[in-house]
């Protein structure tokens, strides 16, 4: 187990090293100086050079990098071109409202898939399956940011049942603060929870036609300890392992769904940094969500040795 | 102890009274850093608007009038500007305004290394603190822009106590002397400012409390208006404005903008180009024939902006009306194409890849195509067509100036010879002479006669092509009164209440 850790992490460091290589390469392969987004509408030559020499922006990229390197091994991850805001303030000012959102979209996805996906499954070829999977269809296909808008339209506009947008601190008011990212965490987890619904019931189906599944009926055990004991623990694995996926990629940001609702997330934060070519705001951020990204995949595998005791992580167990 | 706890109880009350006096704005972008020294963005101003004083302001039909500073008045040569300074004024943090600070100001925006302001007061030689309450800015060159300068960022006053401690990270807790000082900030999400008790015209601001809230999306923004949690909004979309004039809950206000939006056209950045666009001043003539500056306005912007042809709109005293906007006329254009030499012209018409902008783009390429264009349009990423445009690399232009006060602020650097915006190339030394004249005068009547023989040569060289001008459109509740609209889009506080 510790020696399956200790290597992870090990070929965590080379996988960071490219990532890190490749956020700072790609990023000066755009077109768009940021010095000229910058400099302002006046756009004055002085105030141009004095920011490419600040940021080292007339050094060849190597020597960029090395600049860069040099403050991150320190633990700086440099300053905000834009706002002059530390990089490493602006990601711990956001972390807490990314990952309330993600951990709150995955809950709803969860709580809406799990029960349909099995529900379809014992159910197939029922109203409720055919149902179910009109409703997944459309959970995927509907835009988030159509379903963001017509929501706020609705619920809070119409109805004046929720606010329209923004974001409390829950340290500030839990209530409020529920209340705002109820529409945005909802928008998220219906459209993974399609995708994590068809992957619970086709696992089901499988699950349920195995053997073992068999002769625990014939053991006499009732249906519901056969579903959910027997058959739903090791149905869960491909559905942990997209939902670890996809819990990965709400941490860097949800795009789309923070912009209708402010919240202000990784997502907004990455689109206007890139936007604006803040240079270290996008690579401090896409680091950062990078080793997110690293650990929400550890503990989705040593999840699995949880859920199903006969995998055994690193060989001894 | 006991006391204390009274104090956070007292506290704790205020903040329960005072959320019924706070206004929440709606703004379209999240401001730059928050530095009058250092910002560059509109709407960064908006903040600054409520935080920090300046030494002038405008009025709403543009003219000059005493904020901090309470008089002024100009030498005979016009290179010395003598301010009398308002008293007791104080800074937020208790320090006192005074001509110190003034010369401290001024300094500062000339010297500090990266300022966006050292551009405008250039023509600042030294300052001299006459007494507590007088300074006397002295001028290489006489330079009657400047009050309108003074009017703007340059002009705002920070505490040179704070800007000494903070250094470069002053714009991360900025210390000002205006009606609201600041609280906190959080990225993309709120700026929150709060009321200054000390601020010298205290009763005429209603508000304990003011929180700014960037939403990009217009019609979030909008929706967020209307459903409450919002008080008043900034820059409403023209296509939205329909539907905010019918609910009775909101009111709209609006004012004809100090900018522009236009097509800048290449000619010789670097060097020549060499197509027929660039090197015949006839078929730059025949394209701007072939535009229907009204029927623009209708398609794109309902009808709800102001069409014009000059760097400041028609309703702007500065606007030459010896120099009427020209009617569409297709005839003509080809008829011009063809004395030129041609049959068909072609070349590319850069837009930035917004909606919006790729629509006028659409509505120019069918309306020239009648004349004989044919237009390719290239949508580019803002960041990316600013690169392009100061390469060279671009045959026309569809980018605007979002204005100032002056109209030197509008002409200037773009027709000027080589100056820092003139990106088509265009040079004519007479023209530079006008501008410079212009400059030199606080005359109304002789500036608008320098302005007036400069555009005669500008104008008809079509290396701008002016479409319209844009309006500033505000919504706010209609609880929500004493609002007034002004041309340069900020939002000010003094005088609006809510019920």
């Amino acid at each position: 187990m510790w020696t399956y850790l200790f290597r992870r992490i090990m070929i965590a460091i080379p996988t960071l090293f490219l990532v890190s290589v490749m956020v700072f390469s790609i990023q000066r392969l755009l077109p768009g100086d940021p010095a000229l987004v910058l400099a302002g509408e006046e756009r004055d030559p002085e105030v141009i050079a004095y920011i490419r020499s600040k940021y080292h922006l007339n050094d060849p990229l190597p020597v960029q990098y090395y600049y860069w390197m040099l403050r991150l091994l320190q633990g700086d991850l440099g300053e905000s071109i834009r706002t002059k805001a530390p990089v490493t303030d602006v990601i711990l000012q956001k972390l807490p409202v990314t990952i309330e959102l993600a951990v709150l979209s995955m809950v709803i996805a969860l709580a809406i898939a799990l029960p349909a996906g099995v529900i379809s499954a014992i159910r197939k070829e029922s109203v409720f399956d055919y149902l179910a999977n009109v409703l997944a269809l459309s959970g995927l296909s509907i835009p988030n940011f159509w379903l963001g808008i017509m929501l706020i339209l609705l619920v809070s506009v119409r109805l004046g049942w929720l606010p329209a947008s923004g974001y409390v601190s829950p340290l500030e008011d839990l209530g409020e603060n529920l209340r705002r990212m109820l529409m945005p965490a909802f928008v998220l987890g219906s459209g993974l929870a399609a995708a994590l619904m068809r992957q619970t019931r086709s696992a089901m189906l499988e699950v349920l036609h195995s053997d073992y599944i068999r002769t625990a009926r014939a053991k006499g055990l009732r249906e519901r300890i056969v579903v959910y004991r027997h058959a739903l623990r090791n149905a869960l694995i491909p559905v942990v392992t997209l939902a670890g996926l996809q819990l990965g990629a709400l941490l860097s940001g949800a795009v789309i769904t923070e912009q209708v609702f402010t919240i202000p997330g990784f997502g907004k934060l990455i689109v206007d940094a890139v936007f604006n070519r803040d240079y270290p705001m996008v690579q401090g951020v896409v680091l950062f969500t990078a080793t997110a990204y690293i650990l929400v995949n550890l503990l989705v595998d040593l999840a699995y040795a949880w859920i199903n005791p006969r995998i055994r992580l690193g060989g001894k167990g | 102890m006991g006391g204390r706890r009274w104090l956070v109880f007292l506290a704790f009350l205020l903040v329960v009274f005072a959320q019924g006096r706070t206004l929440r704005i709606g703004l379209a972008e999240d401001p730059d850093i928050l530095d009058p020294d250092l910002g560059r963005t509109f709407v960064g101003r908006i903040v600054f608007a409520s935080l920090c004083d300046k030494l002038f302001d405008i009025t709403p039909d543009l003219k000059i009038v005493p904020q901090l500073a309470t008089g002024y008045s100009w030498s005979d040569d016009g290179k010395t500007l003598t301010l009398s300074l308002r008293r007791g004024v104080k800074f937020h943090d208790g320090t006192t305004f005074d001509a110190e600070a003034v010369k401290f100001n001024l300094e500062r925006s000339l010297t500090l290394p990266g300022s966006n302001r050292k551009s405008e007061v250039k023509p600042i030689e030294s300052v001299g603190v006459v007494d507590p309450y007088t300074v006397r800015i002295h001028l290489k060159a006489p330079f009657s822009p400047l009050l309108a300068q003074l009017a703007d960022r340059a002009g705002m006053m920070v505490s040179p106590k704070a800007a000494r401690e903070l250094g470069e990270n002053f714009g991360r807790s900025p210390v000002c002397s205006g009606p609201y000082k600041f609280v906190e900030r959080v990225a993309q999400d709120r700026i929150v400012l709060e009321k200054f008790q000390e601020y010298w015209n205290k009763d005429a601001f209603a508000f304990d409390r003011v929180v700014f809230l960037p939403i990009p999306d217009p019609s979030v923004r909008l929706a967020n208006l209307q459903a409450g949690d919002l008080d008043l909004i900034e820059r409403v979309a023209p296509t939205d404005l329909g539907a905010v004039r019918k609910d009775a809950r909101l009111k709209v206000a609006s004012a004809v903008g100090l900018g522009y939006q236009g097509i800048t056209i290449n000619e010789s950045n670097p060097k020549p180009l060499g197509t027929p666009l660039a090197k015949d001043v006839r078929v730059r003539e025949a394209f701007e024939l072939s535009l229907d500056r009204e029927a623009i306005n209708q398609v794109v912007f309902n009808g709800e902006f102001v069409p014009g042809n000059q760097a400041v709109p028609p309703t702007s005293p500065w606007y030459i009306k010896e120099l009427p906007m020209p009617k569409r006329d297709v005839a003509k254009a080809r008829a011009l194409l063809k004395e030129a030499g041609y049959d068909r012209v072609s070349f590319t018409l850069m837009v930035t890849n917004n909606p919006q902008a790729i629509q006028l783009g659409q509505v120019i390429q069918s309306m020239a195509k009648e004349a004989g264009f044919d237009i390719k349009l290239n949508a580019v990423e803002f960041a990316t067509a600013l690169d392009l445009q100061e390469a060279g690399k671009y045959d026309a232009f569809q980018i605007g100036w979002s204005g100032r006060i002056d109209p030197d602020g509008n002409i200037y650097i773009f027709h000027a010879c080589g100056a820092a915006l003139n990106e088509t190339g265009y040079c004519d030394p007479k023209v530079d002479e006008y501008l410079n004249k212009a400059r030199s005068t606080g005359d109304f009547a002789e500036r608008y006669r320098y302005y007036k023989l400069a555009a005669e040569r500008y104008l008809p060289d079509r290396h701008i092509i002016y479409l319209y001008h844009p309006k500033w459109f505000w919504a706010f509740t209609n609880k929500l009164s004493g609002f007034t609209p002004y041309p340069d889009g900020l939002i000010r506080l003094r005088g609006v209440t809510m019920k």
